[in-house]
């Protein structure tokens, strides 16, 4: 693998997370238990699909073949897409896409706060940007979790069926392989495994607040971000997401 | 807009000689285009009616969420993903906005969703067409929030402060929607002949629900006399009805696409464009719950609402224990 096979790899990672992500949150539209929410959940949706125009398009310029962030996004298929499988889940109930949201969004801030001291600029630059906008949107998960968690009888036990529930899909955002510790080398971003002590003292934290118990099982579903094995969820997803630009191909839109 | 077939609730215009010296006040502050506050006096009639017009206008922002939606996850490229979310977030903001409006006059948000989702309360009839190709989400901006705008426009005069302050507010935010719209429709309308049939199908579609958005002809709006008296309407249905007629027909025609009623034509003696009335009874049909999407678009709300109890319940329970917590800590 040379760097730039690593470099794109890490780059479909990131930009991939924030797609899938910001299109799940975004089937919320028009259906929130507030109004309120309604708008947060747009908000948070807008901004992931932003970050993804920018990572996808760095990706884009460093496979070197012309292809644009569109054609990343609407041109893959499932095996081709590099995001971990916690994002890919369907939403559920509001209070399981908080949780997911929260459980993202921690390593997420984590992630872009390190990767602001990219030896890349252009990767620095765009962390500098979503760094911004993601510590909103942990500040609202967190606290929705709280509230949730510390809630009603019921909140709670939703809440914590939700934790329970996505538990397994946490530990593929620490995993580690032969790309991250390529670009550990190049020290364009850090090993995500780095992360890992600093994610758990939040959780720790946030989950005792929140009236939460954090799952005792390490186990960890694996094969979003190295494609190997997605859930049976992305394909559907994709199906929609990418329907006309495949139904109607070369047309601009 | 969004608001249509509002009941003013009153019996009629009084003369100078039946009004009370308060009533006498109200209307000369009203004649010198003076805005009505909140706390100012105001006949219980103009107070009702303004609750039944601002709060159908905000049903709409929020109901008309659904059939954009609906095309959110469908979005062709990232870029116009990006530019609908951020629409619908506008909206739902527009709806908060004159959610509080609406609360100025004494209802509380949780009053008025009750009435929306009992059907007590209605929302404009444009939102229960279904969009069926992803130009109707571009004739939306373009023909619907147009249409939403010309009225808007109009409504930035209207008597109530708060509600007057709200229609400047979104003005600004229609108008970008309208924009982005009309260019997603060019895309298409000069795109593939796949793209252009679905600019054109969509145009047909909802050329004649658009021109109902304004409300019912002038000779059949038997409400209108007296909030127009009140400024609380500033223009005819009709007069806005011709004012869109005249705007979009030059952008049909610059687009390229058939217009969508034959009898569409310039009047030179008038100085506007003829065209035919919408099918009235279908738009009192709509107005009556028989419209394609009135059902689903309905149950989606309750159902938004019902499966939100629990959420509502528990972030509300939170926050009374925060607050019994820092009470005990005083």
């Amino acid at each position: 693998m040379t760097r730039d096979d690593a470099f794109l790899q890490f780059l479909l990672r990131m930009g991939d997370n924030t797609l899938v992500l910001g299109h799940r949150v975004s089937e919320w539209c028009g259906h929130a238990p507030v109004l309120e929410e309604d708008i947060a959940l747009a908000n948070t949706a807008l901004d992931l699909i932003g970050q993804t125009q920018m990572w996808l398009a760095l990706a884009g310029e460093v496979q070197g073949d012309g292809k644009s962030a569109d054609d990343l996004a609407f041109l893959r298929d499932a095996w081709d897409f590099r995001n971990a499988l916690l994002v890919e889940v369907p939403n559920g109930d509001f209070g399981r896409t908080l949780m997911r949201q929260f459980l993202f969004d921690s390593w997420h801030k984590l992630m872009l706060e390190r990767l602001k001291g990219s030896s890349d600029e252009r990767v620095a630059a765009i962390a500098e940007k979503a760094v911004k906008e993601v510590t909103y949107h942990v500040e609202r998960s967190r606290d929705t979790v709280i509230g949730l968690g510390d809630g009603t009888e019921e909140s709670h036990a939703r809440m914590q069926e939700a934790l329970d529930y996505l538990w397994p899909y946490v530990g593929e955002l620490f995993a580690s392989d032969a790309v991250d510790a390529e670009m550990v080398a190049a020290g364009i971003a850090p090993d995500p495994a780095s992360l890992r002590a600093d994610y758990d003292a939040i959780l720790t934290e946030v989950m005792a607040e929140a009236t939460l118990s954090i799952p005792k099982s390490g186990f960890a579903h694996k094969g979003g971000r190295d494609g190997r094995m997605h859930t049976e969820h992305l394909g559907h997803l994709l199906t929609s997401m990418q329907w006309l630009q495949r139904a109607y191909p070369g047309a601009r839109w | 807009m969004y608001a249509q077939m509002i009941k003013t609730a009153s019996d009629g215009i009084k003369s100078r000689d039946e009004m009370s010296d308060e009533e006498r006040t109200f209307q000369d502050k009203i004649d010198a285009d003076i805005k009505i506050e909140p706390k100012d006096w105001m006949p219980e009639d103009y107070r009702r009616t303004l609750i039944r017009q601002i709060g159908q206008h905000a049903h709409s922002e929020v109901v008309g969420q659904l059939p954009e939606g609906n095309w959110i996850t469908r979005a062709p490229t990232l870029e116009r993903k990006a530019i609908l979310l951020a629409k619908v977030q506008d909206e739902a903001g527009h709806g908060l906005y004159l959610y509080s409006a609406a609360e100025t006059l004494g209802v509380s948000r949780d009053e008025l969703v009750e009435m929306l989702l009992s059907g007590k309360m209605k929302y404009s009839s444009i939102f229960n067409y279904p969009t069926l190709n992803w130009a109707d989400i571009g004739a939306v901006g373009w023909l619907v929030d147009g249409a939403a705008i010309i009225n808007q426009v109009a409504l930035q005069r209207t008597s109530y402060g708060p509600y007057s302050r709200a229609m400047i507010r979104i003005c600004k935010e229609e108008s970008f929607h309208a924009r982005q719209g009309y260019h997603a429709i060019m895309a298409m309308a000069f795109g593939t002949p796949e793209q252009k049939k679905m600019a054109q199908d969509a145009v047909n579609r909802l050329w004649f629900p658009a021109l109902m958005m304004f409300g019912p002809s002038d000779k059949d709006s038997v409400h209108s006399e007296q909030s127009m008296a009140w400024k609380i309407k500033i223009k005819t249905n009709d007069e806005l009805r011709q004012q869109f007629v005249d705007q979009t027909v030059p952008q049909i025609l610059y687009l390229g696409l058939d217009l969508p009623d034959p009898n569409i034509q310039w009047n030179e003696e008038r100085g506007h464009y003829d065209f035919s009335d919408p099918d009235w009874s279908e738009f009192f049909n709509v107005i009556k719950g028989n419209g394609p999407c009135n059902t689903d678009r309905l149950a989606a709300r309750r159902k938004a609402w019902d499966d939100g109890q629990w959420v509502r319940d528990g972030l509300l329970a939170h926050s009374r224990k925060k607050a019994a917590a820092r009470m005990a800590a005083e």
